[in-house]
């Protein structure tokens, strides 16, 4: 590792230089959880997008009510990085509790803002230190004591603006966003983030490199979180049936999907064009979607681990009896219960293979809050077309953060309902058989309950059948369904998301990844560019099964790193399945799993350790 | 050798009653279930309800596979052991216009599904739950269900000692809408009871004792022919008159309980025990509660609400099926993603 650690050395050299550092820095707030301080994370985060500069934004949060520590992550990056960094150079220290820690580990020539009281300066002196009296502060601006543990939050925000450079009209503007139409609460909480300005104005001399300036990087762009997204994908994918268990970090998701069901979803005459049914636990949420689905509804659950383990046996009978159906997995670390409120990419060999017997699903694997929504109404398609249900994996990371994006663009396509016959399809073909491949794509006819022909019945069912449907424990029927639904499965590789494939230059170093890795990947890359002069290429697997360019991309590669977050290097595995013997070789992985979001500097110093760099 | 073949019977949308029947049962001969299978059809013929309107549900278990042996022409759906409430509801939200008819057994709701059982009884979605009850696990050869009654003997002498669960007074205290018990042999009773379910709006849920010919049908046993015989006690006589049916029954004032059904039929219990009220919550379960500890077994209408709201009343859904609305109205257009857009910006 001695060329991985020389690297950061580099990094913390430069830091502690006092040549200006200008958008390319991060803010760690350190709150307690419950203490209201989103809405001023979000603020200034939304201060620094409005100054131009690409941002991004990292809740780090503990699987309870109120009273345990929580950081909030702010990453300023005029490269347009998002990814998680490792270290922040600045701190906002408002816990007491984690002060001492949180101060500690600043890097070198790092930055503290914190509560006077806590005297932080007498434990390192390598620090650039700015106490601030918060709670003398907020006294003064919000006389009601019950609000002044929320009010205490934006005067940090004012001091961070002030001692950065971030224009006060701007944060003005992100404030007024926040709160819409509620005019007291601006007035209340515009005047604590101008008295914190107005302190470090007067109180605080700057002695610190970081600054932001005006860029104009962020224009045209938005900000929103992955499950929003996702939810705004099933909304425009015509979605009509949700059914749900509440579970973090896909709550949201649906909470998301329904706020937007009712304001773009209902009537004149006030009636709903969709349901939405909180069930008793997620055996019924997919038990739901598939009878709905079934009966011709586009249908959707969102969940996490526990939930997907939970969904097993129905997402069987969902891939044999050919029911469509959407589910959403915002992955959470596992097993068990794990740790509910960190990330993770663990549930992907879950996923694909959920259930007994031999049962594979189509997963998509969007890569940014984009994806989400674009995914999130292709999945409707694809589980009607294929008549089978899809799973959309996102991750804590992406589901719960905010990101920048360019703007979605609205669907192309018309909706694709599939091959549903109708009366009078039926009247002129004279009856149908459900499960014959009659057009050679491997996929059958289906009719809805409430087809007004005498032959459009059929009996479903999850044991053993026969193309009309009838119950059967024949061998040759039954292998012949099977073999039907591996040809269904590998015709799939075509209809799913495309790869993305980043080509840069003549290197024998291929890099395959997915999801949330992507945004650490890309800035790895960059480091190996910079630092190795490796010019590596890149593929993003954006499906299972996995389309052509895949198996052509690790055949045209000396070697392959696969990165991925998770221990048992699950895409690596999935991808061994998939590939001829003589390339599975050349496959190496790269792993993270301790719960954080992947950074670029792990990847690029794993990367140079197992190269030998 | 000719032989005049007679004009078979229609019904009042003039289709004759093997237009309601289903495939060959391979239960076993004598089962309680395929009796049960001939009152469904028998009440779906004489109601005349159009078969390509029912949507047939089913969990996993002997009763389970009961949907295969009657009405053909309706959509079923046999799913996974004690989810059928799921499934049915998943699919009464994507076309609500559709009658649903659920088959369980008693291990399939008292047991694995007692889960989504009690949930189901909650919501009072509108559909019929019947659950063919034996009191054991016919496919795994006869081990005891949770609604056997305790003291109850398998064929090997092994006895239960556990109490049964009551799957009515559950669904009375939770939410159901019209609950009632009967007897497979009852061809009477039963009868009026799936008429009279057919034109409720909201959750009914009939358990109908189904004798397991071949694991519980011995001497002590509590779900046999002839324990039934000896301990069906009803509560009342159902007597049911479809809202097209011109006819009067005359009874004696005050020995009647007439409820007036939503669909306008008239649905006439007459008291067979003193002044029982079958929309009295509490009654319902005192008497339920004292029938299990008298040993005998308490058949008829138990309780009826036709105020109730459903769950599809409370989900304020449009009135065309939500699974084929068109794209136009399930897909919001452009402008209003621009305009979401622009708030994100």
């Amino acid at each position: 590792m001695a060329t991985g650690d020389l690297a950061l050395g580099q990094e913390q050299g430069a830091m502690s230089a006092q040549s200006r550092v200008v958008n390319d820095f991060s803010i760690n707030v350190a709150t307690v959880n419950g203490s209201g301080s989103q809405s001023a994370n979000s603020v200034l985060l939304k201060s620094i997008f409005g100054m131009g500069v690409p941002v991004s934004g990292k809740n780090l949060f503990p699987s309870n009510i109120a009273g345990l520590p929580t950081w909030y992550t702010i990453r300023a990056s005029k490269d347009g990085y998002v990814a998680r960094k490792r270290d922040a150079e600045i701190l906002v220290a408002l816990n007491q509790e984690t002060a001492k820690q949180d101060f500690m580990a600043l890097p070198k020539g790092g930055v503290a803002i914190y509560e006077e009281a806590l005297n932080l300066k007498q434990y390192r002196e390598d620090i650039s230190c700015y106490p601030v009296p918060f709670d003398k502060i907020t006294a003064e601006v919000c006389p009601q004591a019950k609000l002044r543990k929320l009010v205490k939050n934006m005067v940090y925000v004012g001091v961070v603006a002030q001692l950065f450079s971030i224009d006060l009209a701007v944060v003005e503007h992100a404030l007024r966003l926040q709160f819409a139409k509620k005019q007291k609460v601006f007035d209340l909480n515009f005047g604590a983030v101008k008295s914190g300005f107005e302190f470090a104005e007067q109180k605080l001399v700057k002695h610190d490199p970081y600054f932001i300036e005006q860029m104009d990087k962020t224009k045209g762009q938005i900000i929103i979180d992955g499950n929003t997204a996702c939810g705004m994908g099933a909304v425009f994918g015509g979605v009509t049936v949700v059914a749900w268990y509440p579970i973090t970090p896909s709550t949201s998701l649906v909470e998301a999907t329904t706020d937007l069901l009712k304001k773009l979803r209902v009537t004149q005459e006030g009636k709903a064009t969709f349901a939405v049914v909180q069930a008793e636990d997620e055996l019924a949420a997919i038990g739901m979607v598939l009878g709905a689905g079934w009966a011709g509804a586009r249908s959707m659950t969102a969940t996490s681990g526990p939930g997907i383990s939970l969904m097993a046996e129905f997402s069987g009978l969902g891939y044999f009896a050919e029911i469509p159906g959407v589910i959403f997995d915002v992955q959470r670390s596992g097993p068990s219960t794990g740790m509910p409120t960190r990330t993770s990419q663990a549930d992907l060999l879950s996923t694909a293979f959920l259930s007994h017997g031999d049962t594979k699903h189509i997963v998509l694997l969007p890569g940014s809050v984009k994806e989400c929504f674009e995914f999130g109404y292709a999945s409707f398609d694809l589980a009607e077309r294929l008549q089978t249900p899809v799973f959309v994996l996102t991750d804590l990371d992406l589901g719960m953060n905010n990101w920048m994006s360019e703007p979605f663009t609205y669907p192309e396509k018309p909706l694709d309902r599939g091959k549903v016959l109708t009366a009078e399809d039926l009247n002129k073909l004279g009856g149908f058989a459900r499960y014959k491949d009659v057009d050679g794509d491997a996929i059958g006819w289906r009719t809805l309950p409430g087809t007004r022909h005498p032959k459009a019945a059929y009996f479903t069912r999850g044991s053993g059948h026969n193309d009309s449907a009838g119950y059967t424990e024949k061998p040759d029927e039954y292998k012949a369904i099977m073999d039907r639904l591996a040809r269904k499965f590998e015709n799939a590789r075509k209809l799913v998301p495309a790869p993305v494939v980043v080509k840069n230059g003549a290197s024998k170093v291929g890099f395959i990844a997915y999801g949330t890795t992507d945004f650490a990947l890309r800035e790895s890359l960059d480091q190996m560019q910079k630092e190795h002069g490796v010019g590596a290429d890149y593929l993003r697997v954006r499906a299972y099964p996995f389309a052509q360019e895949v198996h052509d991309f690790v055949a045209s590669h000396e070697r392959v790193y696969v990165v991925e977050q998770d221990r048992d290097a699950q895409l690596a595995s999935l991808l061994k399945l998939d590939l001829p013997a003589e390339q599975v070789t050349k496959l190496r992985s790269i792993l993270h799993y301790n719960g954080l979001p992947i950074d670029a500097r792990t990847i690029t110093d794993e990367f140079a350790a197992k190269e030998g760099l | 050798m000719a032989t005049s073949t007679p004009t078979p019977k229609l019904n009042r949308i003039g289709l004759p009653i093997l237009e309601y029947r289903g495939g060959k049962s391979t239960l076993c001969a004598g089962c309680g279930h395929n009796a049960i299978s001939e009152r469904i059809i028998d009440a779906m013929f004489e109601m005349g309800v159009e078969p390509e309107r029912v949507m047939k549900m089913s969990g996993i278990g002997c009763s389970s596979k009961s949907p295969a042996y009657f009405m053909s022409r309706s959509h079923s759906f046999n799913s996974v052991h004690g989810r059928m409430p799921s499934v049915s509801t998943g699919a009464l939200l994507a076309n609500h216009q559709m009658m649903l008819l659920g088959v369980s057994g008693d291990g399939d709701t008292a047991s694995i599904g007692a889960g989504q059982f009690v949930h189901l009884m909650r919501r009072n979605l509108p559909m019929i739950y019947i659950i063919e009850d034996n009191g054991v696990y016919g496919l795994t050869k006869g081990q005891f269900s949770a609604t056997a009654d305790i003291g109850s003997m398998l064929k090997t002498g092994v006895v239960n000692d556990l109490p049964a669960i009551d799957t009515c007074a559950l669904a009375i205290q939770l939410g159901a809408t019209f609950v009632g018990r009967s007897f497979s042999g009852d061809k009477k009773q039963l009868l009026a009871m799936l008429k009279a379910a057919i034109a409720h709006k909201g959750t009914v849920m009939l358990d109908v004792i189904s004798p397991c010919v071949t694991f519980n049908d011995h001497e002590g046993s509590t779900k046999s022919y002839k324990f039934m015989q000896e301990h069906d006690d009803p509560i009342n006589e159902v007597g049911f008159v479809a809202s097209f049916e011109d006819i009067h029954i005359d009874y004696e004032s005050g020995q009647v309980y007439d409820v007036q059904m939503h669909d306008g039929s008239s649905l006439r219990l007459r008291k067979l025990h003193d002044d029982y009220d079958p929309t009295d919550k509490a009654e319902a379960l005192r008497t339920l509660m004292k029938s299990q500890e008298d040993h005998e077994v308490l058949t008829g209408v138990f309780y009826i609400d036709t105020k109730k709201p459903t769950f599809v009343d409370l989900l304020n859904v449009v009135d065309e099926p939500l699974g084929t609305l068109p794209e136009s109205v399930t897909r919001p257009p452009k402008a209003a993603l621009d305009d979401l857009m622009r708030t994100l910006q």
